[in-house]
């Protein structure tokens, strides 16, 4: 159906031409020498990340234009012990464990929900939230715990669920709330000075709940050009050729490529449902760059009823697990390391065996070097 | 995790709080909680764990489609 001037596929495949590809390549290899000095580009967002190996974006650019993967990736960040807690979650008799499918297969300390599952748990991977909720109507003896993932994109879709089970009064639904938030893991990529990034390409879906507005702190305290940009090649490709005029005009603006999903403000419905069940968590601990404050969403203390790390709180394991000693990840994070500078990288951390966050999801900055890019030991 | 591709609306359903969309082909019904303003059949929407997040500016997008095309025109590609 050709609705408002345009096919689906079209607006699917406009955003993956060849011809555009080429021709934005071929201009930003034209103006790419007056850069002042090299671009290291951060791409916040995981999904970013995929794209550009898969597409080979960062082959096809100049020399003196290089991308830095960013730690945005939900499942990457995860620390240990937070998939402790869902595994003992999942081995209480009457708990049936729900999550988004990203999450199954993520090693914790000793195994995995997927290994765990196939022990005989019972765990369900949810392709929609709301389906926890049909769990919880059909399992009226076992308790429904929704283990919530990921970063604003994510976060409404768990308010709703908070709000269904509400108005159903599903006493058997909680949730174990692990949503984490960008700004802060860009300030922690920023702060001490030390990270080589000098732009920054905005995630795409983040920005679709939240708006541009979120980034404009960073933008100022760190005079750095962000763009948020779609997932698309075409996408991305705009959105760096934005980001090396702004760098060689000598500016530090926010500007949004993704115009046709994004604006200045967001989704302000969305907005309003995180605030009505969620509010700050002091601080959560993230993978690959520690403690964070201020970086995560907590429930509400009216929802304390909800919250599976209250109500099991005697079984739930807390002591910090680090990654390997040999792990690079917090470097790599902040562009200070590649992939390949860690020792450990394609021997003993691989995708079957991750030894690290950035080696755990499709998204992280090693798993998709090791896939896309090869790896040369 | 966070990727999602355009969607088309298909099927309006107002007293479930859902609407069927078209994925490239694949149909299912997804929810419309997050959604202010009412959705109309035709309409393309970003799909992500089962919900709508938002509504695609078509106009933007063909806009944008169309600059890009002038780009490559005045490069000669």
């Amino acid at each position: 159906m050709a609705a408002n001037g345009i096919t689906l596929e079209q607006l699917y495949n406009g955003f993956r031409d060849p011809d555009t590809i080429k021709m934005l390549l071929a201009k930003i290899a034209q103006i790419a020498p007056q850069l002042p000095e090299p671009l290291r580009i951060m791409e916040v967002c995981g999904g970013h990340t995929h794209s550009i190996m898969k597409f080979g974006l960062h082959q096809l650019l100049p020399d003196n234009i290089d991308f830095v993967h960013g730690p945005g990736c939900p499942v990457c960040i995860m620390p240990k012990e937070r998939i402790d807690q869902a595994i003992a979650l999942a081995q209480q008799p009457d708990v049936i464990l729900a999550t988004l499918g990203d999450m199954i297969r993520v090693p914790g300390s000793d195994t995995s929900l997927a290994k765990l599952r196939a022990q005989g748990a019972d765990i369900r991977a949810l392709y929609d939230p709301l389906d926890a909720l049909v769990l919880a109507q059909q399992n009226p003896d076992k308790t429904v715990v929704f283990f919530a993932i990921g970063f604003e994109t994510t976060t409404p879709m768990s308010a709703v669920l908070v709000q269904q089970a509400e108005a159903m009064e599903l006493d058997n639904l909680l949730l174990h709330v692990n949503h984490v938030l960008v700004p802060p893991a860009i300030d922690a990529v920023m702060a001490g000075g030390e990270a080589t990034i000098n732009a920054f390409i905005g995630p795409s879906h983040v920005s679709v709940i939240t708006g541009a507005k979120i980034y404009q702190a960073a933008v100022d305290n760190y005079q750095t050009p962000l763009v948020v940009t779609g997932f698309e090649p075409v996408d991305i490709l705009e959105g760096v050729l934005m980001l090396v005029q702004q760098a060689i005009a000598g500016e530090a603006k926010l500007e949004i490529q993704y115009r046709r999903s994004v604006s200045h403000d967001g989704n302000l419905k969305a907005q309003q449902l995180v605030a009505d069940y969620f509010e700050l968590a002091d601080a959560f601990r993230w993978r690959g760059l520690g403690d964070i404050p201020a970086s995560a969403l907590r429930l509400k203390p009216q929802f304390n009823h909800r919250n599976a790390e209250l109500k099991y709180a005697q079984i739930l394991p807390t002591d910090p697990v680090d990654d390997h000693k040999a792990c690079m990840c917090g470097e790599i994070l902040k562009g200070i390391k590649t992939p390949q500078q860690c020792k450990v990288f394609g021997r003993g951390c691989t995708p079957q065996t991750p030894m690290g966050s950035c080696m755990v999801s499709s998204e992280g900055a090693c798993h998709a070097h090791y896939k896309y890019a090869g790896v040369s030991l | 995790m966070c990727l999602s591709i355009p969607s088309q609306v298909t099927e309006l359903h107002p007293n479930e709080d859902s609407v069927t969309v078209d994925t490239m082909g694949v149909k299912r019904k997804v929810s419309t909680h997050l959604i202010a303003e009412p959705l109309e059949i035709g309409d393309y929407v970003l799909l992500h764990v089962g919900f709508a997040m938002n509504k695609i500016d078509h106009k933007t997008a063909i806009e944008n489609l169309a600059l890009l095309k002038q780009m490559e025109l005045a490069n000669g590609c």
